[in-house]
C-alpha cells in the first residue's frame, strides 16, 4: 500500500514508545512534506546522539563521548553524597530543585521482578565500586515513590547500611498546591511520618 | 457504557503513554481485569497510591467495547503497610502476585483464589510472622485450589500410606515409598512440613522460625507450581539477588 522506503519510515516510527501505527503513519506525512532541510536536522541530530554520547563513566548519566558527565566534571561537587537514581531524565528533575549539590549514580532502572529485572540487572556493583575511592559518607535514595522504586531503595538500604554509610530515603509528600482532603492514605501517612519542627526554635 | 463496581488486589501496572498506567487486578466477581488509570503518574492523580501494585482495593469502573475498563473510583481495603517496609516481605508478595497473575484467566471468576491472596497477604504483613514460609505455603494452596495439590499423606504411586515416604516427584505430583522412589529425594522434615501446611496447620508453621526443611518446601513449592504453569516464575530467579 505505501512505498518501500515510507512503510519502513512508517514501521520505525511505530517502535517509539507512545507511538502507535496511526501516529506513526501520521508523522510519517507530515515529515514527507516538511522541507528537506528541516527532516535532514531531525535525522542528523538522532545520528549525533548515537555517536557522540554514551554514559559518564563514573555515574551513568549521558554524558558526551569519552568525557564525565557535567556534574562528575563540576570539580565544585561534593563527592561525599551520593544520590541514586533509576534514570537520567531524574537527575535533571533533582537538579531542577538546585537543592542538591553532591553526585549522583543512576542505576538505569529498578527492581520489577514480575518482568524478570532483579539486581543483578541494575548497576549497583558500579555503585559499590565508588564508594571507596570518592570517599562517600552519605547515600540518597531518590527512586520512584512506587512499589518498582520502593522495592530497589529497601534493597540498596540493606546492601548498604552494613558498610557504615548514612542511607537516607527522599521523603514521599503531599503535592504542593493540592488539598489534604484528596490525599491517598499512604501519601498522607508517609508525609506524617516524615513531618518537620516549624516551631521557632527556643532562644537562651 | 456499563458502570462495574468491584473489589481486588493490585497485581501488576504497566505504564501507557505520558501519565497513565494499566492496572492489573485480581478482583472478586469479575476475575482478572485490566483497566486503565489515567493521569495516574502524574504526582497529583486522584488515585495517588491506591493503584500499586500490593494493595487491596474496592474500584468503580467503566466497561465499554474495548478490552481495557477504564477506572473511575479506587478506594483503599487493605494497605500492607509493613509489607512496603521490609525487602524479604516485599518480594514474597511480589512473588505471589506473579503466581496469581499466571494462574488466571481474565473473566475467569473465583473468589477462593483473591480470598486465598489477601490472607497471605494479611499474614505477610503480621510482624510477628517470619515471611519464609508464606510464598511456598501459598503455592500450596493455590495448587489445591487448582486441583494440583500434591499428595503427601500416602504413596503416590502404589497409594500405601503405611510406609516411610522418602521422595518427591513433580510430574507424579506427590511423595513416594522407598520402593516406588522417582525424582528428587524428600527429608523427614520437609514432608512434615508438606503435610502440616495441606493439612490446615499453617498458622503454627508460620509461628517462630522458620523449621527445619523449610528451604526444601520452598524450592519444592516454586518447582511444583512451576510445573503446574508450565512455565518459569520470572520473579523468584530474579530476586534471589540477596
Ligand atoms: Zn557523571
Ligand atoms: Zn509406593
Amino acid at each position: 500500500m505505501y512505498t518501500g522506503s515510507l512503510r519502513r519510515l512508517i514501521d520505525e516510527l511505530g517502535r517509539l514508545p507512545g507511538v502507535g501505527p496511526k501516529s506513526a503513519q501520521r508523522i510519517a506525512f507530515y515529515l514527507l512534506k516538511v522541507p528537506t532541510e528541516d527532516a535532514t536536522r531531525l535525522a542528523e541530530a538522532i545520528i549525533d546522539v548515537k555517536e557522540n554520547t554514551e554514559l559518564c563513566p563514573t555515574c551513568l548519566n549521558v554524558a558526551d563521548r569519552g568525557e564525565l558527565c557535567p556534574i562528575c566534571g563540576d570539580a565544585r561537587r561534593s563527592t561525599t553524597t551520593i544520590c541514586v537514581v533509576e534514570d537520567p531524565r531524574d537527575i535533571v528533575a533533582v537538579e531542577r530543585t538546585g537543592q542538591f549539590h553532591g553526585r549522583y549514580h543512576v542505576l538505569h532502572g529498578a527492581l520489577n521482578p514480575l518482568e524478570g529485572t532483579g539486581p543483578d540487572q541494575l548497576k549497583v556493583k558500579e555503585l559499590l565500586g565508588r564508594l571507596e575511592p570518592e570517599g562517600v559518607e552519605e547515600i540518597i535514595l531518590c527512586t520512584n515513590p512506587n512499589l518498582e522504586g520502593e522495592a530497589t531503595a529497601l534493597y540498596l538500604a540493606r546492601l548498604l547500611a552494613p558498610l557504615g554509610l548514612i542511607v537516607t530515603r527522599i521523603a514521599s509528600g503531599l503535592p504542593v498546591g493540592g488539598d489534604l482532603e484528596y490525599a491517598d492514605e499512604l501519601t498522607l501517612g508517609r508525609a506524617l511520618e516524615g513531618r518537620r519542627n516549624v516551631a521557632p526554635s527556643e532562644e537562651n | 457504557m456499563a458502570q462495574l463496581r468491584d473489589e481486588g488486589v493490585i497485581l501488576r501496572t504497566y505504564r501507557l503513554g505520558e501519565a497513565d498506567r494499566i492496572v492489573v487486578a485480581m478482583t472478586r466477581h469479575h476475575g482478572k481485569v485490566r483497566a486503565v488509570a489515567k493521569g495516574v503518574r502524574k504526582t497529583t492523580s486522584k488515585f495517588g497510591s491506591r493503584l500499586e501494585p500490593l494493595t487491596y482495593v474496592s474500584l468503580l469502573l467503566w466497561r465499554g467495547r474495548s478490552d481495557l475498563d477504564i477506572v473511575n473510583q479506587a478506594e483503599v481495603i487493605e494497605r500492607y503497610w509493613k509489607i512496603r517496609e521490609d525487602y524479604t516481605r516485599m518480594s514474597s508478595g511480589q512473588i505471589m502476585l506473579e503466581v496469581i497473575d499466571q494462574i488466571t484467566q481474565e473473566g475467569q471468576q473465583d473468589e477462593r483464589v483473591l480470598e486465598t491472596l489477601t490472607k497471605a497477604l494479611r499474614v505477610l504483613d503480621d510482624p510477628e510472622r517470619d515471611p519464609m514460609l508464606v510464598a511456598p505455603a501459598f503455592f500450596l494452596r493455590i495448587l489445591e485450589l487448582e486441583g494440583a495439590g500434591p499428595v503427601v499423606d500416602r504413596c503416590v504411586s502404589c497409594g500405601d500410606d503405611d510406609v516411610a515416604l522418602v521422595a518427591f516427584d513433580l510430574n507424579e505430583g506427590g511423595a513416594l515409598c522407598q520402593q516406588c522412589r522417582r525424582g528428587r529425594p524428600l527429608s523427614p522434615e520437609a514432608l512434615l512440613l508438606l503435610q502440616r501446611i495441606l493439612g490446615g496447620d499453617l498458622g503454627s508453621v508460620l509461628t517462630g522460625t522458620p523449621p527445619e526443611g523449610a528451604h526444601e518446601v520452598d524450592a519444592l513449592a516454586t518447582e511444583a507450581m512451576e510445573v503446574h504453569l508450565d512455565r518459569r516464575l520470572k520473579a523468584p530467579r530474579a530476586l534471589t539477588g540477596l
